[in-house]
């Protein structure tokens, strides 16, 4: 299946990959369609929420994008770092942060990951190795470079996977992070989600490379550019760039081709693309279906895969219920952690 | 007519150096670009290079003298066909461009003198030292690096990162020696990238490593500050106290001397507005080094605004095992009854020095040196103020949304019926800094400003 915008094929690709990802097992195939289900049922459901009134503010959705987080988790192992933008909802649910938790912030209540004080852009788990939910487009980047500064200072063996769009790949300190990285070796995949619109400003207006697995090149970071709409291509990519950081040869950069069904934010009339753009990806590439429609072609049962759908609505039915029944903060809140 | 090599100025703060060694003798030809001299300074070893050609006539200076100050002879050259006897006829040694420029620093201009260092003299003895404390004279500049030297010995997490902190031994030679004791590890070289290395600093931070992020000035740290302020300081909110940055951002803030508008600015008010900051300004040598320990073990963002002018300023520092003084408390300087006088960093140099010029026409001033601007020891100054019954306040920076302006807000709030007179300002001109020699004077604060608004206040 081609991916979005059929960008020449690097030759890295080819060597490494033939073309065709490797085949996932079963349970494998199970797994990504669960997590890629959740994350989108999720997403749907704080569309609804903010529809409602419920969820304030600025609200990104990751609809459309899922294979990207949920490839690239499966091949990471426990103490790999995540640092992404403000699209963050997915990668939340991916590293396995509670429905709950996540859904409390996003309606701003005190049993949000942030007390309900970060918002849909500003939340974290030391316990799951999410360092955020950045609001500033591109503030990330360098922010993951320094968790794979701390990696390199330990010696920890960890890796830190590092997340930005097609926009902010146009930053400046993006560029500075990655002189860094290189020349200090750090363990750290820059995994750029182009999702081919800057919020309205398509990647051919704002981006005079637009193979943005070249972006690394003068600085010598390989690069590489991935289906990204194909979760089986995105492991098997995280796989060979976290060997590569994990063998001490500095970081990695995929660009990962994806898109995104849904606006900007929630106030996005989307008046840069049309309707058919949009429905052609979802109905050609969607990465959700392309697992269903394997695990039906190896003879998995439609009874089965409901069943997986069923959990799915159930967490994110329960984690709605809770956002909207959960308190708010208590006043007090307001003045705690300003300062430790 | 012989010509005199005067002794150069290798930096804009430079006043005096040593001069450690002649590589020419008397009566030896010299070409222009001959290294001819080596001078050092509390930075730096710096070799002087002849701009005239001719024979060396007569050095001035020996090698060995230590504190010559600029501008000073301290050798002729003789053109060909002068003789030793033409030397007599060499220019008296009056203030008069270098002849010899060193070898890296811009040349023609001979950065003026400055003027000399501040009094440091302390009359309250500081609570944070326990009496009878055997005390050693250092420079700022040597407080700063014992500081973070026993901070890194102490702590494996903490490291520092920054432009020329390690194997050029720090731009202004605060971190010299660590790379020799402590390794390519803890003491980073960055590329010139604030923006970047600010946020990879910031990113450490959040894993519980204790990065010190040097900026070789605070002027370049705008060109961080989203990642000072949006990443750093907002975290511990934003994650709801999950996820914190314990983090030192220092380097020179502030005017430094001769480097016009772009290099030449206080970013005290700035920093200080900004909840999840703490910022520290010191003035002496101890306050320097045990504000900077406590900065370390702050597990909040500490901004740290260091002095240029004052690094080469010494001060006695107590010799104690760890001597740390906590953030957030303000000391009086200098005692008195009549006007308080609220400044830190280098404020305090016109403020100490106005209070001598008043206690000669009978005017005690209380010197408040506030140490911590944020947060700030509002009831040190409200207990000042409730004595005196008036307060100048005196900063570099401008008075717009200044700290003097937050000062004299805090006063109004708690001591309004104290009050004998309203609270004057002195502060930074309202324009860029200029770079004329008298410009840039008129544009900084003075003593003698100071004095007038103290006697203004005083209704003298």
């Amino acid at each position: 299946m081609a991916a979005p915008k059929k960008a020449a094929a690097s030759a890295e690709q080819d060597k490494t990959n033939g073309g065709s990802p490797p085949e996932f097992t079963r349970e494998q195939e199970l797994k990504a369609l669960r997590d890629m289900l959740l994350i989108r049922r999720f997403e749907e459901k704080a569309g609804q929420l903010y529809g409602m009134g419920a969820i304030g503010g600025f609200c990104h959705l990751y609809i459309g994008q899922e294979a990207v987080v949920v490839g690239m988790q499966m091949a990471l192992k426990e103490g790999d770092q995540v640092i992404t933008g403000y699209r963050d909802h997915g990668h939340m649910l991916a590293t396995g942060m509670e429905a709950n938790g996540v859904m409390a912030e996003l309606t701003g209540r005190r049993g949000g990951y942030s007390k309900g004080k970060g918002g849909s852009m500003h939340m974290f788990s030391k316990e799951k190795h999410f360092y955020g939910g950045h609001g500033i487009v591109g503030a990330q980047v360098s922010l993951g470079t320094g968790l794979a500064f701390a990696n390199n200072y330990r010696s920890n063996g960890n890796v830190s996977v590092t997340y930005f769009g097609d926009g902010a790949a146009n930053q400046g300190q993006v560029y500075e992070s990655f002189n860094m990285a290189e020349l200090w070796k750090l363990p750290v995949i820059y995994v750029i989600e182009n999702n081919r619109y800057a919020m309205g400003t398509s990647v051919s207006r704002a981006s005079a490379q637009q193979d943005f697995s070249k972006r690394g090149v003068s600085f010598n970071i390989p690069g590489k550019q991935v289906d990204g709409m194909d979760v089986r291509a995105v492991k098997a990519a995280g796989d060979e760039a976290a060997a590569w950081c994990r063998a001490g040869k500095g970081p990695f950069i995929l660009e990962m081709q994806t898109y995104r069904y849904r606006g900007h934010s929630m106030s996005d009339p989307a008046k840069y693309r049309t309707r058919e753009e949009v429905e052609k990806v979802r109905h050609d590439q969607d990465p959700i279906e392309q697992v269903r429609n394997r695990l039906l072609a190896a003879k998995v049962s439609e009874a089965d895969l409901k069943a997986i759908d069923a959990e799915v609505r159930d967490i994110v039915n329960a984690s709605a219920d809770f956002a909207q029944h959960d308190p708010e903060p208590d006043a007090a809140e307001l003045w705690t952690d300003v300062y430790r | 007519m012989p010509i005199q090599v005067l002794m150069p100025a290798l930096s804009p703060t430079m006043e005096k150096g040593n001069l450690a060694k002649w590589l020419k003798k008397e009566g030896e030809t010299i070409k222009s670009g001959d290294v001819i001299a080596e001078i050092e300074t509390d930075k730096a070893t710096m070799e002087v290079e002849a701009t005239d050609e001719g024979t060396l006539g007569k050095i001035l200076i020996p090698e060995g003298t230590a504190d010559v100050a600029v501008n000073t002879p301290i050798a002729t050259i003789l053109a060909d066909g002068e003789s030793a006897a033409d030397l007599a006829k060499a220019p008296a040694p009056v203030a008069k461009a270098a002849e010899s420029a060193p070898a890296t620093a811009a040349k023609a201009e001979a950065p003026a003198p400055k003027a000399a260092p501040a009094p440091h003299a302390v009359a309250e003895p500081d609570p944070e030292v326990p009496a009878g404390t055997e005390m050693i004279t250092q420079t700022i500049r040597e407080a700063l690096r014992d500081a973070m030297a026993e901070e890194m010995r102490r702590d494996p997490d903490v490291f520092v990162m920054g432009e020329e902190v390690a194997e050029y031994q720090g731009a202004y030679k605060v971190t010299q020696g660590l790379l020799q004791e402590f390794g390519a590890r803890r003491v980073i070289d960055t590329p010139i990238t604030e923006h970047g290395f600010a946020g990879v600093g910031v990113g450490a931070a959040m894993t519980g490593l204790k990065p010190i992020v040097e900026f070789m000035t605070f002027n370049f740290a705008m060109q961080a500050i989203d990642q000072i302020i949006n990443s750093a300081a907002k975290t511990l909110y934003m994650s709801g106290g999950q996820m914190g940055c314990s983090i030192v951002f220092r380097g020179p803030n502030g005017a430094a001397a001769r480097v016009a508008a772009q290099h030449s600015q206080d970013y005290s008010a700035w920093y200080s507005n900004v909840p999840g900051l703490k910022v520290v300004a010191p003035f002496s040598a101890a306050d320097y080094k045990g504000l900077l320990k406590a900065a370390i073990r702050d597990p909040n963002p500490v901004i740290f605004l260091e002095n240029e002018v004052l690094y080469g300023h010494t001060g006695e520092v107590p010799k104690l095992d760890d001597f740390v003084i906590p953030i957030g408390k303000a000391r009086i300087a200098r005692s008195g009854s009549h006007v308080s006088i609220i400044s830190w960093s280098n404020g305090m140099t016109y403020a100490l020095k106005a209070a001598d010029e008043l206690a000669k026409e009978g005017i005690e001033a209380e010197v408040i040196d506030l140490r911590t601007l944020r947060p700030m020891d509002t009831e040190t100054i409200i207990n000042s103020v409730k004595k005196t019954g008036r307060a100048v306040t005196v900063e570099e920076g401008w008075a717009q949304s200044g700290v003097g302006a937050e000062i004299a807000a805090r006063i109004m709030e708690n001591a309004f019926d104290y009050l004998d007179a309203p609270v004057a300002r002195v502060s930074g001109k309202d324009v860029p800094m200029p770079y004329a020699a008298n410009l840039e004077k008129l544009a900084l604060p003075s003593a003698a400003e100071v004095v007038e608004a103290a006697k203004a206040v005083c209704y003298r």
